[in-house]
């Protein structure tokens, strides 16, 4: 029963990230396909020291990092309020949590383009309240980026914060409560760090997948925006660099496996 | 407090989906300015015939790739729920994992040097359809095995012992009771492995070749130049189809002891 897919899983996912090492310490050459097997670190060592790499691979920390805590910012308080509602009223707030991500990505990303685009929904908004002269350029910039990309993977920090609080005994801050602790009180020393396995899994399903993004920076963010996702399409689809591509994608394996590992629930 | 969360958080997420919805119904080309209610877009969307071709193909790939990742992936999960600890099952299962949480960048780049280097040395198989296929399955894999585990996780080997105890052959319990049993998360699964192929840009983008155009790279080279009121009207379709899905997903969906009488 298990032989086939793991079969499968061998041949289309280990044996890949084999290969994928393989070209990483393969030479560039001109022909097809553009590369030659063999030991050249080259490429690897590049990753590391080229200014433009490091610029890539700090600007894809960045913007998992501010897309986990915009989403943590805005995912919290929609968690708590979900985990607080009463119980036969959950799967239905749970549901229409998930919904948007069966709505697929292009899809929504189509509908923040029209709303952020210069003589967008937003701009039209704006200049109606008189709060703007001019339509401000609000589309292709860092911020219309990150919104996109907390729109986007925003159920991810939601759900596992909710399934945590859910799950907490209510006992616990009725204790706390009953013992005279404010509100306030009550949250830091009891429902925050309960909730707080769930706030882990939450930032590394968002965080993991975010670093290697492409499309919703392409679509949103400024052309001056450097991340891994970009440049590793650019090496491999514009300069046709296939080891220095595969060089960038096993820094970014390196990158995104270790919070995994690292938050095993 | 709560409602007011509740409240903003469901307005971030659906108040973009309703403008793109209303986009599309508008007979102005600038999505601002409402000039009245008009299909033109619509008929625009029809009389595409690069889109309509992408369509076509994506919805087949979609449709057969959800199905084998189904097959394997229902194997997977009665390997995980039901075969305890057999061999390499934590490589197994990390494998199985990858790709819900790697990015697809990584997943789209390495299975083309797969496909490259297999090209080369067995002539097969050349770029297109059939490879997004392949890899397509391999995303849905984990979706279908992680569905069908929690199913089976919640319901207890109950049945099948009595059918074994009665003298079924192992393959007759799986016929008739496992298999019926897991329907439900058989349906969700598929459903989810489907949408996931319908929506992949980045994989696709590394594994097809040329001639090979699904409806989301067409949608996001469209995009890449600017949005169109078309493609307002070609999400609300496929919103309005995610929607049907959704509803028939949520109307029938698994009602725990609800399925399973004991």
């Amino acid at each position: 029963m298990a032989v086939l897919p793991w079969a499968w899983l061998l041949a289309f996912i280990a044996a890949p990230a084999a290969i994928l090492l393989a070209i990483a310490l393969a030479t560039p050459i001109e022909a097809v396909p553009p590369f030659a097997l063999g030991w050249n670190p080259e490429p690897l060592a590049l990753t590391l020291t080229d200014p433009l790499y490091h610029a890539a691979l700090w600007g894809s920390l960045r913007m998992a990092a501010l897309t986990a805590g915009l989403c943590l910012l805005l995912g919290y308080p929609m968690a708590l309020a979900i985990a607080r509602a009463p119980s036969h009223r959950r799967p239905m707030l749970r549901a229409l949590v998930l919904l948007p991500l069966l709505t697929g990505v292009l899809l929504r990303l189509t509908a923040w383009i029209a709303i952020l685009r210069d003589e967008g929904y937003l701009n039209a908004a704006l200049l109606a309240l008189g709060l703007a002269d001019a339509p401000l350029h609000l589309l292709h910039t860092e911020a219309a980026m990150l919104v996109g990309l907390a729109y986007v993977y925003l159920p991810f920090m939601i759900l596992p914060i909710e399934a945590r609080l859910s799950a907490a005994d209510p006992a616990l801050e009725q204790a706390a409560a009953d013992l005279g602790a404010p509100p306030w009180r009550t949250f830091l020393h009891i429902t925050l760090p309960l909730s707080l396995p769930g706030v882990l899994a939450g930032i590394v399903l968002v965080a993991v997948p975010v670093s290697g993004e492409v499309v919703i920076p392409a679509l949103l963010g400024a052309p001056e925006n450097l991340a891994l996702g970009r440049v590793i399409w650019d090496a491999f689809f514009q300069e046709r660099d296939w080891p220095q591509a595969a060089a960038l994608a096993v820094v970014l394996l390196a990158l995104a496996v270790l919070p995994v590992r690292w938050a095993k629930p | 407090m709560r409602w007011a969360a509740l409240l903003f958080g469901y307005a971030f997420l659906y108040a973009p989906i309703a403008l793109l919805v209303l986009g599309s119904f508008n007979d102005s080309r600038l999505t601002t300015a409402w000039s009245g209610f008009s299909l033109r877009w619509y008929r625009a969307l029809l009389a595409d015939e690069a889109l309509r071709e992408a369509a076509w193909l994506s919805l087949r790939i979609a449709a057969l790739s959800a199905t084998g990742a189904t097959i394997l992936g229902t194997m997977a999960g009665l390997a995980l729920a039901r075969l305890g600890r057999f061999p390499g099952r934590t490589g197994f299962t990390a494998l199985l994992a990858a790709p819900l949480v790697l990015p697809d960048l990584l997943l789209g780049l390495a299975l083309l040097l797969l496909f490259v280097l297999l090209e080369r040395t067995l002539g097969w198989p050349g770029r297109g359809a059939g490879t997004v296929m392949l890899a397509h399955v391999t995303l849905g894999i984990a979706y279908v095995a992680f569905t069908v585990r929690a199913r089976l996780a919640g319901q207890g080997t109950l049945l099948e012992q009595a059918a074994a105890d009665l003298g079924a052959p192992p393959l007759t319990v799986l016929r008739r009771i496992t298999l019926p049993l897991l329907a439900p998360a058989l349906a969700a699964g598929w459903g989810l492995a489907f949408v996931l192929s319908l929506d992949d840009v980045v994989v696709a983008s590394f594994v097809s070749g040329p001639g090979a155009t699904t409806l989301p790279m067409l949608m996001f080279s469209t995009l890449r130049l600017g949005p169109t009121p078309v493609l307002n009207a070609l999400a609300t379709v496929l919103l309005a189809l995610t929607l049907l899905l959704g509803w028939a997903a949520w109307r029938w969906r698994p009602v725990a002891g609800g399925k399973a009488r004991h």
